[in-house]
């Protein structure tokens, strides 16, 4: 039983592995019929580890720095800040998408790719997955302090 | 006894071998089956096997990774061979794991895999593999299946006892098929007995892996043939089948199967040990190498090694004695409780097993009937503990179950027969189809066996698959011994020749494997931590491209001022960090093979381009929608050319 248990653990687990592989683009026009509704949270925050609101507080430089330089080495092979690359431009995406979205994405792209209208709504556009990074929370939260960062900068221009 | 006598049974045998092989390929294997084989052997579609088999690839070179009850192929390890797959051999970071004393070798002879061992159970950390041919012995790291270290055994013939390891782990071993001169020198062949010895080694493996040699002990010039450890109370020796003791080097089918017994030799390691640490070892001088793989760096290092400690059994009471065995013993195999050594006579009509406790009273009493180069040889009956009458012909090997039972392979009967230990009597026997070699039950030469299956690792395949020609796969088969009567549930074809194979519960292994190899981690001194690193640095006439992949491009991806006469390196980073994402790395017609890029990891291909022109290089392993757009251009000018040193992606 323990076993049939666990087989049937390891199944679900690969057929939610195999659908994150799967071809987006036909995905979605059958997603449009058949997409269970997503609850208020997952409609503004996405699908992952955090599940309630960060609290932000002042900006934290330091913590900037180190999500700059994460950027750097696991995000800018795809996302430049001001143009398009692989990935949507960066530098203003804290204006497209709440700071919790921005790292459940971060966190848990295949899910968030598969079912949030958002992250479908990019794949279509630049018909390329986002990629996990293999991001831990702390590394999400530093990458988020960066983009505050910059948010501030799109903000003091204005 | 007469050599007529002799030379007539070994004809008979052989005719009756000759005859079993033809007699065999006309049977119908097929009416054998009762009908529930398919559901034992089906995994359903994304679940897993329970056991992880890993084969000895053979003259291949390799491991093969099969899945057990399914008997389907996961994965191949490059180990001694050149895999262009992989770029194992071809890259920059992987030719130093090839080298030895003769220079890089692109291929060996690997036949005996052994997963390491804690307190006697195999642990799923390493596996390691000899190298039969030009003697070494790889390990190979179970998180990653790959190749972590090689390291070569000078003193040594004929790899083939080896790489059995003691209880924990402490030492793998090698034993000298080929006795040879020592140090190697120009002497007659016909001067064998006077210059030609055997080198039995023991290599210290320590607590992350590494090997290096402990000691070696200089036997008399014999083949020394297989081996095992001792485990529970046997715990501090291991032992090792010899064979041709008439120390013939001609003709050896004849001229080695003249004694009625050759001898298993029981060495104390521990002995040794103190021996060695108590300074009684001579240090010779003797060249090896010993070839690590730098998981941070992503790269192999090789070492040289310039010397070994050397025990002699003369000068070292108590460390080695020999045990007389009937008729050139192969395989010699320890039970669980460690009490019995069971031993394969290749060319007797029985098994023996010798027995543990009666070997150390033997010792204590100097029950002896002589003693040859200061080794003492205990007397049979002193030593022997029962008999297997009628097992079949051609014992090679045995394995173990867990409610004590032992299935001996028969060659030439081409079959497997199963035993009760302590009473020795033959309970059950099955054909093999044809003519097998070694056996393997899950840890069955451990203390801890998971005796759920056998599979037979057969040499001679003739009519079991469709046919390839001349050259056919070999075959394993998966037999179930779960019940009192052994039945036979699948066939599945194997790379090289599966020489022997060992397996696990796949729980062992699987919780540990790597996915990726983390970015952060990456010291190779020409990887690059991001994209924006990428670049292209020449050096005179030698040339680094610092180059990044991720789906779906490379940077940089145009590269100008390359010329003819110039050493080009391309250095490639993988900067994703996604389970199952490699990338693929090949340029128009260099000499080589692709690269082939793990996550986090950094390889170089080396190209040295001969002639002006264009030149693309592109991704070889479909990674996403956009695989086809990975790709770039190399523009390369005639020597002495003024274009300009550029590069770049998306300008
Ligand atoms: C292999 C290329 C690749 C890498 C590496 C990558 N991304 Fe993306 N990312 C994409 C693509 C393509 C999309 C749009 C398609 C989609 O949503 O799947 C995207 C979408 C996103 C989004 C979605 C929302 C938006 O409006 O922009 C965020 C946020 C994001 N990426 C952040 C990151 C961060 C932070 C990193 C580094 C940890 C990163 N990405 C690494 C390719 C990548
Ligand atoms: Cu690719």
């Amino acid at each position: 039983m323990k076993k049939f248990i666990l087989s049937a653990a390891f199944m679900s687990l690969s057929i939610l592995m195999l659908a994150g592989c799967g071809d987006s683009s036909n995905k979605k026009s059958t997603a449009k019929t058949s997409e269970p509704e997503l609850s208020a949270w997952e409609k503004e925050n996405g699908f992952g580890p955090v599940k309630e609101k960060v609290v932000l507080g002042a900006i934290d430089k330091k913590m900037a720095a180190k999500g700059e330089k994460i950027f750097e080495s696991k995000c800018a092979s795809c996302h430049k800040l001001d143009e398009r690359y692989v990935g949507p431009a960066q530098r203003n995406v804290l204006e497209r998408v709440t700071p919790e979205f921005f790292m459940n994405m971060v966190l848990n792209p295949d899910e968030n790719i598969d079912k949030h209208p958002h992250a479908k709504q990019m794949l279509a556009v630049y018909l390329q997955r986002m990629t996990n990074q293999n991001v831990n929370l702390q590394d999400a939260r530093e990458l988020l302090e960066y983009f505050r960062v910059l948010d501030e900068g799109l903000k003091a221009k204005k | 006894m007469n050599k007529k006598y002799l030379k007539n049974t070994l004809y008979a045998v052989l005719l009756l071998a000759a005859f079993t092989v033809v007699h065999y390929s006309c049977q119908d294997s097929k009416n054998l089956t009762t009908g529930d084989e398919a559901a034992k052997v089906y995994v359903p579609p994304g679940t897993y096997d329970d056991f992880y088999l890993f084969t000895s690839g053979g003259f291949s070179g390799q491991v093969g990774v099969y899945g057990l009850p399914s008997g389907r192929l996961f994965r191949v390890i490059p180990v001694f061979s050149q895999d262009p797959e992989k770029a194992w051999g071809y890259s920059e970071e992987s030719k130093p794991m090839l080298m030895t004393t003769h220079g890089f070798i692109p291929w060996d002879d690997a036949h005996h895999p052994e997963l390491s061992q804690t307190d006697g159970v195999a642990d799923g950390r390493w596996l390691f593999i000899n190298g039969n041919n030009t003697p070494r012995i790889a390990r190979m790291d179970l998180s990653t299946f790959t190749t972590a270290e090689i390291i070569e055994i000078p003193n040594s013939a004929g790899n083939h006892g080896s790489p059995f390891l003691t209880e924990n782990t402490e030492y793998v071993v090698a034993s000298t098929r080929f006795s040879v001169p020592i140090p190697n020198k120009d002497v007659p062949i016909k001067s064998y007995k006077e210059n030609f010895k055997g080198t039995i080694s023991f290599v210290k493996v320590a607590k992350d892996g590494a090997m290096d040699i402990a000691f070696q002990i200089l036997v008399p010039g014999f083949d020394y043939d297989l081996s095992h450890s001792g485990k529970g109370p046997s715990h501090d020796w291991a032992f090792f089948t010899s064979y041709n003791t008439e120390q013939a080097n001609t003709l050896l089918e004849v001229n080695a199967s003249q004694h009625d017994k050759d001898f298993i030799a029981a060495i104390n390691w521990k002995k040794a040990e103190e021996y060695a640490a108590k300074g009684k070892a001579k240090t010779v001088s003797a060249d090896y190498f010993i070839n690590r793989y730098d998981e941070k760096k992503h790269m192999g290092v090789s070492n040289k090694k310039t010397s070994v400690k050397v025990l002699l059994p003369e000068e070292c009471p108590g460390m080695i004695y020999y045990l007389p065995t009937p008729k050139s013993p192969h395989g010699v195999d320890v039970n669980p409780t460690g009490e019995y050594i069971v031993a394969g006579g290749k060319l007797s009509s029985t098994i023996t097993a010798h027995s543990f406790e009666k070997m150390l009273k033997a010792i204590e009493n100097k029950e002896f009937e002589k003693t040859i180069d200061g080794i003492p040889v205990i007397k049979y009956e002193s030593v022997v503990a029962g008999e297997v009458q009628n097992p079949g012909l051609g014992p090679l090997h045995t394995e173990f179950d867990d409610k004590g039972y032992a299935y001996t392979s028969n060659f030439i009967s081409s079959e497997i027969v199963k035993w009760k230990v302590g009473t020795w009597e033959v309970v059950d026997r099955i054909p093999t189809y044809y003519s097998i070699g070694h056996l393997c039950i899950p840890g069955g030469d451990t203390k801890k066996p998971w005796g759920k299956y056998v599979v037979a690792l057969n040499k001679i395949t003739k009519d079991r698959y469709l046919p390839t020609g001349p050259e056919l796969t070999q075959s394993a088969q998966l037999i179930d011994i779960s019940g009192d009567k052994m039945k036979l549930l699948l066939d599945f074809p194997t790379i090289g020749e599966p020489h022997y194979a060992q397996a696990i519960p796949a729980d062992i292994i699987m919780k540990n494997s790597k996915k990726i190899y983390k970015i952060e981690e990456n010291q190779h001194p020409y990887g690059i931590k991001a994209e924006k690193d990428a670049r292209v640095v020449r050096n005179g006439n030698e040339v680094h491209v610092y180059m990044s992949t991720i789906r779906t491009h490379f940077a940089p991806d145009n590269i100008e001022g390359i010329k003819v006469g110039d050493v080009v390196y391309f250095h490639v980073t993988n900067l994703e960090q996604d389970w199952d994402i490699p990338h693929g790395f090949a340029v128009k017609g260099a000499p080589n093979s692709e690269l082939l890029i793990l996550p986090g990891a950094t390889e170089t291909l080396k190209w040295e381009p001969k002639a002006e022109g264009i030149y693309p290089f592109y991704c070889t392993d479909f990674c996403s929608a956009l695989h086809q757009e990975m790709q770039g251009y190399l523009r390369v000018s005639p020597k002495g050319s003024n274009v300009k040193l550029s590069f770049g992606t998306g300008k």
